[in-house]
């Protein structure tokens, strides 16, 4: 049967890439050729150019921005191999996928799987567009890695619900449109206690103040809630659904926070490339600092058997139709590699891989800079390393909750 | 655990069978006990069940299953630490389908595959595996050198010998004195001496052979390590669950919980590069990075679990009558076999350039 039934599989898949190549052409602005900004997620949005612009609207009309999305609420509705299609042929051109953000790598999934049908024809369109920001509104000032127990109210008004509270680490909340956020309609039980909450950053009773962080970026924010009214039409799923909802958009952040996301991205270049550059080789072609060159080596070795790592619990899902055991340990694991890296970047570059700004110091070396500070809150947000070390004792190797 | 074809899980499925119930930790000590190298029952049922000749092309008497394949054999028998000479004859027998002439392979494939000729590796010459060097020479078709540490020696038939101009066969007998060394884990190993013993040269797979051969050594030897890995700490985690101290079964502690999550971390990331060095040997791609990386990682995993196994066991891990003490005196030998981390770090570093 895969004889008569692959050839036309591959005539599709070729029929598609066609569609791509003349799409690209027609819409890539050649001048936005790998000007993809990575750092785009934890910065201000700037005023988009023109060109970014179309770009955006091109993809966006598309819905190739989230490809495989449902065609009927803007996704692009694509198999995962015209997926992956598609992202090859941008690659080629270098072009690359201008919508992103929270919405897309959190909450849609999430009300895909968990929202009403007026809920997904009123939300899900404009992430798939670029056209607004979302935020996410989960920590506390005492409820981080202890997450169930947030205190912000949202009161039963009748019509609406009158919510009060803080939330805290806010990332992109001074930029963000709307916020998807947890909050307490219940006092008498912990976890059943929580709702899913939509609510419209700019309402009244809204207020934001950003948190200058080490990396001098203030992407994260203090949000104050103070008798906002939410309509009823903003909850999602049910009253008490809130915890069930918010683990299962957990697991989507996880995912997408596991590689480093686009800090490691961002530090591609091979270490022992750079490391000859700063520190020169000895007469016999080895790095000059002995103990340095060990130090790149293991952690090159132990970087490969991560990036096998993934692949590995790629292939595991694919094969199984769920997701790999293994992803759990993915995020514990590479968030702390990529800490790693960034130590060592500074360890081979000297005073030059702690420039914080002006002359002196190429644009790369300051980045880095940046990129090690923020990176330090990569095994803090997300869950903890710690809370996956409970999560990984627990659920995967069974061990008991302490008494 | 990698994506398995039906072939592999079966054969997989028999080896995790075998070794559970006519072959666990158990068999080992009773060998130990009894002085000797391994059961002889024991690899002739293996050797019946095909494992001898799972690399070995069907020509020649062998399945021609792969290298991923018979690293799911062995990685079983590392985790019930089974005795016995698969590895070190599976790599011989790998010399030979690389390196040998049509005479060679038929001389002696088919008596590796079948198990009643059994083969090993003498490459090193000191304490510490040092690569591709060798002092041992050949002269008229006759080798002369010592080598040091060859596992599987006593009972071995065939050397592969890596001597300063090429890799050579010589079989036991002439010339050939094998002086016991016992190591602390018990295991078969000796010091060879050969003077003038007849040798005759491996002579294609050219320059590459020795360093082919010794991938294969690395990544096949990684394969009985993670098993290793695997079976520490699974019994570990066992005892957390079954250990009650301040009243509470030790599991149900957050110190104790972190530090099992991070060897949990370690194993899988072991398991990873093991199996990214069998599939390596299988695609032919990459294969001498894949092979270290994967020893490496081996060397490094087994060392902490092994050392974690041990102390998270408490007092009972210092006894002989437990078994957790034999894995990490194997763990050791095993670290310094084919390259302790170290010098793979080395290499590796050296191969990329910097």
């Amino acid at each position: 049967m895969a004889s008569v039934a692959e050839p036309e599989a591959k005539a599709d898949l070729d029929a598609f890439r066609e569609e791509v190549r003349a799409f690209l052409a027609e819409n890539f602005p050649p001048e936005l050729r790998g000007k993809n900004n990575l750092l785009s997620s934890v910065e201000e949005a700037g005023e988009e150019s023109p060109a970014e612009k179309a770009w955006r609207v091109a993809m966006g009309e598309k819905g190739w921005g989230t490809p495989t999305w449902p065609k009927e609420y803007g996704g692009g509705g694509l198999t995962k191999k015209q997926a992956r299609a598609l992202e090859e042929e941008m690659a080629k051109v270098g072009a690359w996928n201008p919508i992103g953000g929270m919405g897309v790598m959190m909450l849609g999934p999430t009300l895909l799987e968990f929202a009403s049908e007026e809920q997904k024809h009123e939300h899900i369109p404009p992430i798939c567009k670029g056209e607004i920001r979302w935020c996410q509104g989960y920590s506390e000032p005492n409820a981080g890695s202890d997450l169930a127990n947030l205190q912000t109210m949202a009161e039963d008004k009748g019509d609406h619900y009158l919510v009060n509270g803080q939330k805290t680490w806010t990332s992109g909340g001074q930029w963000a449109d709307k916020c998807f956020c947890l909050v307490r309609t219940s006092r008498a039980d912990k976890h059943k206690g929580i709702s899913f909450l939509l609510i419209d950053m700019h309402a009244p009773g809204v207020e934001v103040k950003p948190i200058k962080m080490i990396s001098g970026m203030s992407p994260f924010c203090e949000t104050f809630f103070t008798d906002v009214q939410v309509p009823k039409e903003s909850l999602v799923g049910e009253e008490g659904q809130g915890w069930t909802i918010g683990k299962k958009l957990l697991q989507h952040e996880r995912t997408n926070l596991s590689g480093g996301g686009a800090l490691a991205a961002l530090n591609s270049q091979p270490l022992g490339k750079v490391a000859e550059r700063y520190i020169g080789l000895d007469e016999n072609g080895k790095l000059a600092d002995a103990e340095l060159r060990v130090k790149i080596a293991d952690f090159e070795m132990r970087w490969n058997a991560f990036l096998l790592t993934a692949r590995r619990a790629m292939e595991e899902s694919k094969a199984q139709g769920g997701v790999s055991e293994i992803s759990s340990i993915l995020k514990k694991a590479g968030t702390k590699l990529g800490q790693e890296r960034a130590e060592l970047m500074i360890a081979i570059q000297g005073y030059r891989g702690l420039g914080w700004e002006g002359e002196g110091f190429e644009q790369k070396e300051l980045d880095g800079t940046r990129a090690w500070l923020f990176g330090k809150a990569t095994t803090i947000y997300g869950g903890s390393t710690e809370i996956q070390n409970n999560i990984i004792a627990k659920r995967i190797l069974g061990m008991l909750d302490h008494q | 655990m990698a994506v398995l074809n039906d072939e592999q899980e079966m054969l997989r499925d028999m080896a995790r069978e075998w070794t559970k119930n006519e072959h666990p930790v158990g068999a080992w000590r009773k060998v130990r006990d009894a002085g000797e190298p391994f059961d002889a029952d024991a690899w002739g049922a293996m050797a019946e069940m095909g494992w001898a000749g799972i690399i070995i092309p069907e020509e020649h008497g062998g399945s021609d299953f792969g290298w991923m394949s018979l690293g799911l054999v062995v990685e079983e028998l590392g985790k019930s630490l089974a005795a016995s000479p698969l590895i070190a004859s599976a790599l011989a027998a790998s010399a030979i389908v690389l390196g040998g002439s049509d005479e060679q392979k038929a001389q002696y494939l088919p008596r590796l595959a079948s198990g009643e000729l059994i083969g090993t590796l003498a490459f090193d010459e000191g304490p510490r595996h040092a690569g591709l060097k060798a002092s041992a020479s050949v002269h008229d078709g006759r080798l002369t050198g010592t080598k040091a540490f060859v596992h599987e020696a006593s009972r071995a038939g065939l050397f592969v010998v890596l001597a300063s101009d090429g890799v050579y066969l010589v079989e036991q007998g002439q010339g050939v004195t094998l002086s016991s060394r016992a190591l602390a884990d018990m295991r078969d190993h000796a010091e060879v001496d050969f003077n003038n013993a007849p040798a005759q040269k491996l002579a294609a797979g050219g320059d590459a052979l020795a360093q082919k051969i010794l991938d294969r050594a690395r990544v096949l030897t990684a394969a009985e390590m993670l098993g290793m890995c695997q079976a520490v700490f699974d019994t570990t985690l066992d005892y957390l669950k079954q250990r009650v101290q301040f009243n509470q079964v030790l599991s149900s502690f957050q110190a104790l919980q972190h530090r099992m999550a991070d060897l949990y971390s370690e194993l899988e990331m072991t398991r990873s590069a093991v199996e990214g060095g069998l599939q390596a040997l299988d695609s032919g791609f990459a294969v001498t990075e894949a092979a270290m990386l994967a020893k490496a990682r081996a060397n490094d995993a087994l060392h902490l679990i092994s050392k974690e196994g041990v102390q998270l066991h408490g007092g009972i891990g210092m006894t002989d009558e437990y078994d957790v003490g034999f894995y990490l005196k194997r763990a050791r030998v095993l670290e310094a076999a084919w390259g302790a981390s170290s010098h793979l770090r080395d290499l590796f570093a050296t191969a990329k350039g910097y």
